[in-house]
């Protein structure tokens, strides 16, 4: 073992450090803190993009050439194809949020830490949501190409879409990743959780996916409203509840 | 009905003036603490006080509520009944408010595998708003002997620089009250001993230490005061003065340390 000097001759070691009196709130240092971590790591492992996006490319490449659609038919189908994959894509990615955290205990030393508990949850849920996001910018060219849509026109109202939708799903994804990450059948638990609460968001994506896809495209305000206000529903229970959900 | 002691608001900034250029250990007070987990009580009603600057060793076998204890300490688990109260130099604090002077060592190491040394360190700066982490972190890493392995991955550490790690981590902050479950698990008998100098070293700072072990030996001879659980309640409890040189401590255990 290497030696090296003990604690208590090392003045500056001993004393307590000082503790920033003008920085930002918990909830932001915190957040901050844990969604750079997360993306550190992530860049260092790419275990989660590159699994993602692998099997949501599967997916769409799978259905493309199981169903050869026309242009027609794909505006029809191509928007629940999409966001079947978006989804498929989540689950995958959402499930290992809060099981990597029960390698070390690490989720005890976040616990421990003078953050607000809802800054670990919105830490990871920012993270979450820029991983699909970084999915989803890679599977929706390949969706134009092999379905033969065009989004140029309505790329704004798309994004708008995604965003919503992304957020949708991966604020219950986070919550039920923290949820099922100490029970037993969690690969089963999480998708079973998760996908009656998606539903309703799914269903205003691929509806607000297909005005906008239509010919001529259609501004899908209702579809959105809804989309907004299940994200912010959501991300209020989240910040209320997530700490007696940590609890043991 | 007991009238509850009220906490004294502790900031980052009032942190700083109360525990001044040196540590200040903790005090707490247990009353009436009970822990069940469904029908299994893991912890009976126990009551008890811990002053500042003690050196407290929990001894008993496994299952006997020592981690419980430590948990419900670190605000980690929640009591089913009964208070935990801290007190720090202005009087008492708010469990929220001592998590600025808590470190806490468990099982595990609570470090991030895929994070390098240095990583780790400046994520729990971040969390705690360290001001002025890089010299801190520097001379944590110098403390335990990591320096040149400071960009090195944590997987890639031994048990022994990993326990060295933990422990630089949960200094980093000049905690007033360490809590160690088991630190000596998966460490050899140059490794104990070195977390024996360490401990003596937080000792004679001030910090309040709590140290949960089923073995007696170098490291928990270090204790000013043992408590021995069995079962979740207290069966003995040596007093703020005793310390484990008799020649019972611990009993029944296996040595800690090689006989020389």
């Amino acid at each position: 073992m290497a030696t090296h000097p003990e604690l208590a001759q090392d003045r500056n070691v001993s004393a307590a450090p000082a503790i920033s009196s003008s920085s930002d709130s918990p909830l932001w240092s915190g957040l901050w803190a844990i969604f750079a971590k997360e993306v550190r790591t992530e860049l260092r492992t790419r275990e989660l993009l590159v699994t993602t996006a692998v099997f949501a490319l599967t997916v769409v490449f799978m259905f493309s050439f199981s169903f050869d659609p026309t242009s027609e038919e794909s505006r029809h189908i191509g928007p629940g194809l999409l966001w079947i994959a978006f989804l498929f894509a989540g689950t995958l990615m959402l499930e290992p949020a809060f099981l990597r955290e029960q390698t070390n205990d690490t989720l005890a030393a976040l616990r421990l830490a003078p953050i607000a508990p809802s800054a670990i949850l919105l830490g990871k849920t920012l993270a979450n949501f820029l991983f699909l996001l970084i999915t989803e910018v890679i599977l929706v060219p390949v969706f134009v190409v092999f379905y033969n849509v065009s989004v140029a026109n309505v790329l704004p109202g798309l994004a708008l879409v995604c965003l919503l939708g992304t957020l949708g799903i991966v604020i219950p994804g986070t919550i039920f990743s923290a949820v099922t990450a100490h029970a037993r059948m969690r690969e089963m638990l999480l998708p079973l959780l998760l996908l009656p609460v998606l539903t309703p968001i799914l269903i205003a994506a691929t509806e607000a996916t297909a005005s906008l896809l239509s010919d001529p495209p259609e501004w899908p305000g209702m579809a959105l409203k809804l989309l907004a206000g299940a994200d912010i529903i959501f991300l209020t229970a989240a910040y209320f509840l997530f700490d007696s959900m940590l609890e043991e | 009905m007991t009238t509850q002691p009220t906490p004294a608001a502790t900031t980052p900034a009032t942190y700083l003036a109360l525990s001044g250029p040196l540590r200040l250990g903790l005090g707490i007070e247990y009353r009436n603490v009970e822990k069940r987990f469904g029908p299994v009580r893991a912890l009976r009603p126990t009551s008890l006080e811990i002053h500042p600057g003690e050196f407290v060793a929990l001894l008993g076998p496994n299952g006997s509520g020592k981690s419980t204890l430590l948990r419900l300490t670190a605000h980690l688990a929640r009591p089913t009944a009964g208070t935990i109260l801290f007190r720090g130099p202005a009087g008492y604090e708010s469990g929220l408010a001592a998590r600025w002077r808590l470190g806490v060592v468990g099982h595990a190491t609570m470090l991030y595998d895929d994070l390098t040394a240095e990583e780790n360190l400046q994520l729990f700066a971040r969390l705690y708003q360290i001001e002025g982490a890089a010299s801190i972190i520097s001379a944590r890493l110098e403390a335990a002997g990591l320096a040149e392995r400071r960009s090195d991955l944590v997987r890639t550490f031994s048990r022994g620089m990993r326990q060295r790690l933990t422990l630089a981590r949960a200094l980093l902050h000049g905690p007033g009250l360490l809590l160690f479950d088991e630190p000596t698990t998966g460490l050899d008998s140059a490794g104990c001993e070195w977390l024996a100098r360490e401990l003596g070293s937080l000792h004679d700072s001030g910090c309040t230490i709590i140290m949960s072990t089923h073995q007696g030996g170098e490291v928990t001879a270090l204790a000013t005061r043992t408590i021995s659980l069995e079962s979740g309640r207290i069966v003995r409890d040596t007093g703020s003065t005793a310390t484990l040189a008799s020649p019972d401590a611990g009993r029944g255990c296996a040595p800690l340390l090689p006989s020389p």
